[in-house]
């Protein structure tokens, strides 16, 4: 049985806002990614899961166990780390300096982990006497980690984790992250930046306006929807796509997908390469990022959720 | 880099560790707040000696043994109520309370080690209050026993009403509506200026407030040795349950 099964959850707030129609299995040693944009239901249905939320309708078991009814008997086996509020605040005290929090937290579990070796793995050493409040909004998203994974939880919910970090802070959470499954943690993780669940997960779950519009393994999803691949380029935005489809040969057609980025298909052979880089090179235009490849996860991610309108 | 062991944990965890934890945590907080020790120790020990010692109002004599019974009913009022509201206030609109709903420390083991933080530092508040007080000349009456069962009662009622404003509003309501109650309680709670200053009509208003209760209560017994009116037992005893009662079917988490 998987550590987490979300079968037909739904929680609505009002007739456009919530979580319609959700359903996915997180099972022990996998990273899944719920993905989708803001207001998708990626929180909603975290929020459930952990027994923040009681859902309308639908089935959620952790570890086998119901997230209300159970709570007391999940808690100390389940890590949270909710998403950053709008204040920047996740849910803990301001003026409580870092490595006080973190104590006070792993005090409430059976078997924690040291608290200064989890500190020095999120590079939070130097702050360890500094107050909440006074942290940097990555420094703080750190810390909330470290509360999220100090119990040693069999299952880990991370909601954005790494909203807000630079670039080497975000490498070290995805480390830890991966370092986390192969410990045979059940880890999922809300995102909607698609290289990181291209990165991370074992099984990615696009939300859309609160349903579950495509489901599977990164691979298996850009295959499903790809058989051939394409090429890509970005240049500057309203090249004429009509005249550069006339200079490809026959039924090679060329589009821009959004402004300034440009695909030829549906099949890709030396002769469109060739086609391509003589159209550019004779309007004086620079093909950018001139790739041939299957279609990615964020060409998956554009098609299959949709676009509000302005 | 340093290598962790995230290897799930299988133990179970035994409940007290959480509660004491969080005890503890949530009398650091109070102690360690300039605003709270101002409002919770600062101000109760002033007031004593202002008005013990200067000829203000006009208050009965001993002036200090009218005193210390009313400062005693607005230290509790000042932690169990305005510094737990404006706390629990902010601590939900930082979320606070929610992640800790998260752990396994449970929604009634956190009111559990709220109520323990608070009383906690009441103690701290009444040795400081006795020293004060004892060092300019109060000499208390009575027994002890109706003394720490009224204090028990303000206690639960004022950590009640606290709960209630704020598990209800926006915390910067709270922190205004907090410290207005504060100060009105203190200016018409028979802390400081006798009910009987009042006429009558207003007097029997006044009476139902909890921290004239409380007040009136204490004084019954320290001031005078008599015992405490069943007025005052029952005027805390409904506002408590009114306002446990209403707590538990308002307050909201988050």
């Amino acid at each position: 049985m998987a550590a987490v099964a979300v079968s037909h959850l739904a929680k609505r707030y009002s007739p456009t806002a919530g979580v319609v129609d959700v359903s996915f299995e997180a099972p022990s040693g996998t990273v899944t990614a719920l993905l989708g944009r803001n207001g998708a239901g990626k929180t909603t249905s975290v929020e459930v899961c952990c027994g923040l939320r009681r859902a309308d309708s639908g089935e959620v078991r952790v570890l086998g166990l119901d997230p209300r009814r159970d709570h007391s008997r999940l808690a100390s086996r389940v890590g949270v780390m909710p998403q950053t509020g709008g204040s920047g605040a996740c849910g803990i005290y301001p003026s409580v300096r870092v490595a006080e929090v973190v104590r006070h937290y792993a005090s409430m579990y059976a078997d924690p982990l040291p608290v200064p070796a989890l500190l020095e793995r999120l590079g939070l050493v130097e702050v360890t006497s500094t107050p909440w409040r006074r942290l940097s909004g990555g420094e703080q998203q750190r810390v909330s980690l470290a509360l999220a994974l100090v119990g040693r939880p069999e299952v880990a919910f991370l909601d954005e984790p790494t909203a807000g970090l630079d670039l080497h802070a975000r490498h070290t959470t995805w480390a830890l992250i991966r370092e986390l499954r192969d410990a045979g943690v059940a880890v999922v993780l809300t995102t909607h930046a698609l290289d990181e669940a291209e990165a991370l997960a074992d099984t990615v779950t696009i939300l859309d306006r609160g349903r579950v519009v495509a489901t599977g393994t990164p691979a298996e999803l850009t295959q499903q929807a790809a058989t051939a691949p394409e090429l890509r380029f970005d240049a500057d935005p309203g090249l004429d796509t009509a005249d550069l489809s006339r200079a490809l040969p026959e039924g090679a057609q060329a589009r821009e997908d959004r402004p300034g980025h440009y695909v030829v298909g549906p099949q890709v052979d030396p002769e469109v390469v060739a086609a391509v880089a003589t159209w550019c090179a004779g309007i004086g235009v620079l093909a950018d990022n001139l790739t041939t490849s299957s279609r990615s996860l964020e060409d998956i991610f554009l098609e299959v959720t949709t676009v509000d309108q302005p | 880099m340093t290598t962790l062991d995230l290897t799930p944990a299988t133990a179970v965890k035994p409940s007290r560790r959480p509660l004491a934890a969080q005890t503890l945590m949530e009398a650091k907080l109070i102690l360690r707040n300039g605003e709270q020790l101002l409002l919770t120790i600062a101000i109760p020990i002033a007031l004593l000696v202002l008005f013990a010692k200067a000829p203000i109002a006009n208050i009965p004599k001993p002036r200090i043994d009218f005193m210390t019974p009313g400062v005693f009913g607005l230290a509790v009022m000042s932690t169990a109520f305005t510094g737990q509201a404006i706390g629990t206030g902010f601590e939900r609109r930082y979320g606070v309370l929610r992640r800790l709903s998260t752990t396994p420390l449970s929604r009634a083991g956190l009111l559990v080690a709220k109520t323990s933080a608070v009383l906690a530092v009441e103690i701290l508040q009444a040795v400081l209050l006795c020293i004060v007080a004892t060092s300019l000349g109060w000499s208390p009456h009575g027994s002890i026993a109706p003394v720490i069962g009224l204090l028990a009662l303000g206690t639960a009622t004022f950590s009640a009403l606290g709960l209630l404003m704020a598990g209800t509003l926006r915390a910067e309501a709270t922190l205004a509506g907090a410290n207005l109650l504060y100060l009105l309680s203190l200016g018409l709670g028979g802390v400081a200026y006798p009910l009987s200053d009042y006429s009558h009509g207003v007097q029997d208003i006044l009476g139902l407030l909890p921290l004239t209760a409380l007040a009136g209560g204490l004084r019954a017994t320290l001031d005078r040795g008599g015992s405490v009116p069943l007025h005052d037992w029952v005027t805390l005893l409904v506002w408590g349950a009114a306002g446990a009662t209403a707590a538990v079917r308002w307050f909201r988490w988050d």
